[in-house]
């Protein structure tokens, strides 16, 4: 990185440390700092109300893929670095890390999302859904199949993210009825090895693959 | 000797067919970890602070805030006081630590003066860059001056085509650790066999001491081949920290700016031509940037090589950016594009159909026939004949169709490879070899030719690639790892399989020669009943596996594989004329690549290769600013790539008729990149009835074109 | 991106009590997507973000007494999603759907869209808000412009109004409601976005201690939007034009034409509305409309042809209602 000339900086700074979200965070001290323990329990919510966390690392929980995951992140941190550089889940990827190109789609709350422009403390209470948690390599999800049956991968680093952008798509909009719709929901993400001529084609059979499991 | 050739072609089970690749399953779920994705126990992030100004001088560095930071572990100056820096983004120092943040914090907290020096960022104006600007001399075949006064036609153009990136998704980068005397580096690279090397010597370390795996690569497209400043430091880096991993890999503004870039081409191209099309000279005055280094002289003209009257010129400009790298298919889009976008002004002042010039011109290329066959079944897949027009001839209404042709080449051939096919007693198979797969779909094809030679089915062979302990392989650029590769487990499967043989043959009752593996058996050829399952078969080596080697010698590359293909590739566009944006209605790529070895990756490569041209013709450049020095699109919002929707129809056809299945195995990766760009700016040209001489074709072009301005 | 405190109110009385009165020391969190961003880059720094997704007041979209509420909290998703909004407010909806991407509207909010900063490619580089050299010389005009004003730029404000759904809101004669700890106001939609005259200002009337809670939208116009842009999606428009007319049989009663993407705000063209005026719509009177709108174009020396764009996008906006298609 080159540090960029002139940002906005308030001119008065002051000790940014906030005493009640700081306490706050001792108090629910999880022995978790600086790694992530998966359980049941959630941690509180964090800085509900009018209450400030931050910017120290703080516990908080993330709900992924079902399963609860209790972290202590600085506010700072974004879902995608989170996920991971905390949780190990490496499916989505960073690639732009601005929101502009979609190789870090994650599902939250039934809608496809840009990791790397949430941040994980924001997403307290959501349902987060990642490529890890809707197949795995024996029992893949029908759109991963169909993903690999028309080729519509080269390198791979895109493909989660368009495999989850697919799914959430899919789950919304069941009956896409050419590649014309295809592309209008898929429009979030971009490959560089130009392998959207099988996507487009793996989109549409993994809607049939889908609604045929549907009907079975 | 083996017989080591292919089987004929219509007794191959699986070579040819269209197979889903091995590892699409584990990449399309997430769970394939590429270097980036790692998170070894203790792993340290490393950060790369790089030069704000594209030409200055460092007077001072001070990196002690920075060290005494909680959570960093190390610190290294790149770029020490007194070092001149040629472009913005170079590196000039780096952090570890116990976490990204920390190491980006620490960044900050390094003091650096630099002495601002004048620089040059932009070529396109050659004036500009003064003594920038070296001439390479004269290139002069026959005799021009003759050959013009004697033309029928003189056609004179300008074009330019420009700077772009390879814009990776996975980052450069890697992580590495450096215990004690021994590094264990996990690169995303394109060169698995020869970057421990590279590593090596720059930590002078011996080459034993650099171990080197990757699983997957996220993107090269040429520009992955050495361990990089960042490689290095982020070693040092780890050897500093107690030897604990360190993971650095660029972030996007830091990867577009300096990890490599595509050179630009502009210049004047002056044809002269008899009244049938057939062009007898060629001139042309061209420069090119490839970075500070200069560089970029693309091969002109192109492919019509025998244009028996010639004159060239050209100049390298140096600037003061990122330098250049090898971007799939080096130098040739240029070169296609300043020769074919020149082909098809002169067909449309001799109001010719290019087509014909084309294939009228064919006798000047090395390869006439094939071109002039795949200019026919490309004319039929895309309909030209109905279709096209002569140019500008595209109706009242606002929205002008056109159509565009361009062909290509690339000479490829296998690399040096070395593989080792196992045959395990209890019947397993493995095929081993320090290669890699860029997405291409490498390892499938080895396990394709491994399977195809043993009669086993393609499930049966465990693929091993991606480690320098492997038999040294090739890096992979230039389109040579399919030959090589296949080359060298073809002749390791068959000189393992005569070991089998061997071992099995009494017990058939026949001699090793009389032996065939077929569907899972080895068999006596002409006695099918007289067999053994292949599991009983290897049964009988008792303890000892089979481990023969094959080998690929670039030099000497046998029957297996060939080099040199053709290619046309066609375009129809949509120019709306009232907003200049133009959309891509349908490509058509015929393409020659030998031996096929998989047709569904195979024509992977050529629609990849097409839509990286859609992207490079329509939207990509890398835009630099003369008063910053800075690229002021190093991201992935202003530097634009093609979408899903913004690609239209592509039909691909690969020429598998047995003359050119006989030549053996070819690579495609580059050549399917090449013949679209030109093809959709002459599709532009015939839509609109003007030439828009500047790639990429943007509304500002297309609309200034049309108004007559220059573009 | 620099560290920050983080809170999570869910009343707006809760949120208003954690801003300040100075940007940067606490800034709205809302879809987050260009917030982050300005804060990776390290272009803008924040103490505190104050999260509002979890503010139900500031959600919903509702029809009442003749008008639509926007809370300024809903996402661009759901005012695409809304049967009303697509059935009455086509201006509005096309602008939505031309947003980004699907991730993008999912999360991004309106009053995100309204609020958020400019692209200009100097300014996210790190050299302020109006993009001056070292020299304090303007860059842009010496640089690289294509994608910069051609109008309202005379104020040193180069950059081009980010906004998909103001050049609509203005045409409709939006209100945009404000609220901060002391109370709140209500901004018309032309009023709220302004050409910053420093490097400190910002390009809409809102405080640091504000909150744009929602937006009211007159109905009973005809309205469309058209976008011309390179790419189908992931991509911002080169020039789009919003219109409403306010009809009387088959004339206009009175027209507003509202530009995006040519100047620092959304740009009303009076003259087109004037154009039009008492007159019913025809080839011919939208040409002279599109001629008129792009009157006084100072365009810089590499975007001439937003000119001509601007021009268009008038053209096929009208001609949408024209043909009974918004």
């Amino acid at each position: 990185m080159s540090s960029r000339k002139e940002p906005e900086v308030p001119k008065k700074t002051k000790p940014a440390v906030s005493r009640r979200g700081f306490i706050q965070g001792v108090g629910l001290g999880t022995g978790a700092l600086g790694g992530a323990l998966t359980g049941t329990a959630e941690a509180a919510p964090q800085s509900a109300g009018g209450a400030v966390s931050g910017p120290g690392a703080v516990p908080f929980s993330l709900r992924i893929n079902g399963k609860t995951h209790n972290v202590t992140l600085e506010p700072r941190v974004t879902l995608l670095d989170a996920l991971r550089d905390s949780l190990d889940l490496t499916g989505a990827k960073r690639v732009c890390d601005r929101g502009t190109c979609g190789a870090c789609t994650v599902i939250v709350d039934g809608r496809a999302v840009y990791a790397c422009s949430v941040l994980a403390i924001d997403m307290q209470g959501r349902q987060i859904q990642t490529i890890e948690g809707i197949g795995t390599p024996d029992k893949p999800h029908p759109v991963t199949s169909a993903f690999v049956e028309h080729d519509a991968q080269q390198c791979g680093y895109c493909t989660p993210g368009f495999v989850m952008a697919a799914k959430a798509y899919l789950d919304r909009n069941p009956n896409p009825r050419s590649e014309a719709d295809v592309e209008a929901g898929l429009g979030g993400n971009l490959c560089r090895c130009g392998t959207y001529v099988g996507v487009r084609k793996a989109v549409l059979d993994a809607a049939r693959d889908v609604r045929r499991g549907r009907n079975a | 000797m083996p017989n080591y050739n292919w089987p004929p072609q219509g007794q191959r089970r699986l070579m040819g067919k269209r197979l889903s690749r091995l590892d699409g399953i584990e990449k399309a779920s997430g769970y394939a970890k590429y270097a980036s994705d790692l998170n070894p126990p203790n792993l340290l992030h490393g950060a790369l602070l790089t030069a704000p100004h594209a030409h200055c001088r460092v007077t001072s560095i001070d990196v002690s805030e920075a060290k005494a930071m909680q959570g960093v572990t190390s610190v290294r100056v790149i770029a020490p006081a007194g070092t001149e820096i040629q472009w913005r983004g170079a590196e000039v120092a780096a952090v570890s630590a116990t976490s990204e943040t920390i190491a980006l914090d620490a960044l900050k907290k390094i003091k650096v003066q630099y002495e601002v020096l004048p620089h040059l960022v932009k070529e396109e104006d050659l004036k500009k860059a003064g003594p920038r600007a070296k001439a390479a001399g004269e290139q002069l075949t026959g005799d021009p001056d003759q050959g013009f006064k004697e033309a029928d036609v003189v056609v004179e153009g300008y074009y330019g085509i420009p700077v772009i990136t390879h814009c990776c998704l996975e980052p450069h980068g890697q992580v590495v650790e450096w215990k004690s005397d021994a590094v264990n580096m996990f690169p995303s690279t394109q060169n698995v066999t020869g970057i421990g090397g590279d590593l090596a010597k720059a930590l002078e370390l011996p080459a034993t001491q650099v171990r080197v795996q990757m699983n997957h690569i996220g993107g090269g497209f040429g520009s992955k081949f050495v361990s990089d400043r960042w490689g290095i430091e982020a070693a040092h880096m780890s050897k500093e920290s107690g030897g604990r991993p360190v993971k650095l890999f660029l972030d996007r503004e830091t990867e577009l700016t300096i990890a490599g870039v595509r050179p630009s081409c502009f210049g004047k191209v002056k044809l002269g031509a008899k009244k049938d099309g057939t062009i007898t000279t060629w001139e042309s005055d061209t420069w090119a940037t490839g970075g500070h280094g200069g560089g970029g002289s693309p091969p002109i003209p192109y492919v019509f090589t025998n244009i028996p009257n010639q004159r060239k010129a050209h100049s390298a400009v140096s600037i003061n950016a990122g330098g250049v790298r090898a971007w799939r298919a080096p130098n040739h889009q240029q070169a296609c594009f300043m020769t074919d976008c020149a082909l098809e002004d002169l067909a449309a002042k001799l109001n010719m159909d290019p087509l014909d010039v084309f294939a009228k011109n064919a006798d000047l290329t090395p390869r006439p026939e094939v071109y002039r066959n795949q200019l026919r079944q490309a004319a039929e897949l895309m309909d030209w004949k109905k279709k096209w027009h002569p140019r500008g001839q595209s109706g009242s209404g606002t929205l002008k169709r056109g159509l565009g042709v361009a062909i290509h080449t690339w000479q490829g051939g296998g690399h040096d490879s070395k593989a080792i096919c196992r045959i395990n007693p209890d019947g397993t198979v493995e095929v081993e070899l320090g290669s890699q797969d860029l997405g291409t779909g490498t390892r499938t094809a080895i396990a394709i030719v491994a399977a195809e030679t043993l009669g086993l089915p393609l499930n049966a062979i465990r693929v091993k690639i991606g480690d320098n302990q492997y038999p040294p392989s090739g890096a992979s650029g230039g389109s040579t790892t399919i030959g090589g590769v296949s080359a060298s487990t073809r002749k390791a499967s068959v000189n393992s399989l005569e070991k089998l043989f061997a071992a099995v043959a009494p017990s058939l009752g026949a001699q090793a020669d009389q032996l065939e593996a077929v569907d899972g058996r080895i068999q006596v050829k002409g006695q099918a009943s007289k067999n053994l399952t292949w599991k009983a078969a290897c049964n009988k080596l008792g303890a000892t596996s089979i481990a023969e080697m094959g080998e690929n010698e670039r030099r000497n590359p046998g029957s297996l594989i060939s080099a040199g293909v053709g290619g046309v590739q066609m375009a129809e566009v949509e120019v709306d004329t009232e907003t200049g944006i133009v959309r891509m209605i349908k490509s058509v790529a015929v393409q020659d690549c030998g031996t096929v070895v998989n047709l569904k990756t195979a024509e992977s490569q050529v629609y990849g290769g097409c839509i990286m041209s859609i992207a490079a013709a329509l939207l990509e450049e890398r835009v630099m600013d003369e008063q910053t020095g800075r690229v002021l699109n190093p991201d992935m919002e202003f530097y634009k790539l093609s979408g899903i929707g913004d690609i239209g129809e592509i039909v691909v056809k690969m020429n598998m008729e047995k003359e050119y299945d006989d030549r053996g195995v070819i690579g495609l990766g580059e050549p399917a990149a090449i013949g679209l760009n030109a093809a959709i700016g002459n599709a532009v040209a015939n839509a609109i009835g003007v030439r828009v001489s500047n790639a990429p074709f943007t509304p500002d072009r297309v609309l200034a074109a049309l108004e007559g301005r220059t573009a | 991106m620099h560290a920050f405190e983080y809170a999570n109110p869910t009343t707006l009385k809760d949120a208003l009590a954690l801003l300040g009165n100075r940007w940067g020391d606490a800034d709205v969190l809302a879809g987050g997507t260009d917030i982050l961003s300005l804060m990776k880059d390290e272009v803008y720094v924040s103490k505190r973000l104050v999260n509002i997704k979890n503010i139900k007041e500031l959600g919903g979209i509702s029809m009442s007494r003749g008008a639509l509420r926007i809370g300024a909290g809903a996402t661009l998703e759901q005012l695409i999603e809304n049967a009303e909004i697509r059935k009455s407010f086509p201006s509005l909806a096309a602008a939505a759907r031309g947003v980004a991407s699907p991730q993008i509207r999912n999360i991004g909010t309106v009053g995100g869209d309204l609020c958020q900063r400019p692209r200009c490619w100097y300014y996210r580089g790190g050299n302020g808000l109006l993009a001056k050299g070292a020299n304090g010389r303007p860059l842009v005009p010496n640089g690289e412009n294509k994608y910069h004003a051609i109008f309202g730029h005379e104020g040193g404000a180069y950059f081009v109004s980010p906004s998909s759904l103001g050049p609509a809101l203005v045409a409709l004669d939006a209100k945009i409601k404000l609220a901060s700890a002391s109370g709140t106001r209500e901004v018309e939609a032309a009023k709220f976005f302004v050409a910053p005259a420093s490097d400190t200002a910002r390009e809409t009337a809102l405080l640091p201690n504000e909150i744009v809670t929602e937006i009211l939208v007159p109905a009973g116009m005809r309205n469309a939007t058209y976008e011309v842009r390179e790419k189908q999606a992931l991509d911002w428009p080169l020039a789009t034009a919003s219109v409403a007319l306010q009809m009387k049989g088959n004339s206009v009663a009175s027209a507003k034409v509202v530009l995006g993407h040519v100047a620092p705000t959304p740009w009303l063209a009076a003259a087109a509305g004037q154009a039009l005026s008492g007159k019913s719509l025809s080839d011919s009177t939208i040409a002279e409309a599109a001629d008129a709108a792009v009157q006084g174009a100072k365009p810089l020396s590499q975007n001439k042809y937003k000119v001509q764009l601007a021009r268009v996008a008038v053209k096929r906006a009208l001609t949408e209602i024209a043909r009974g298609r918004a």
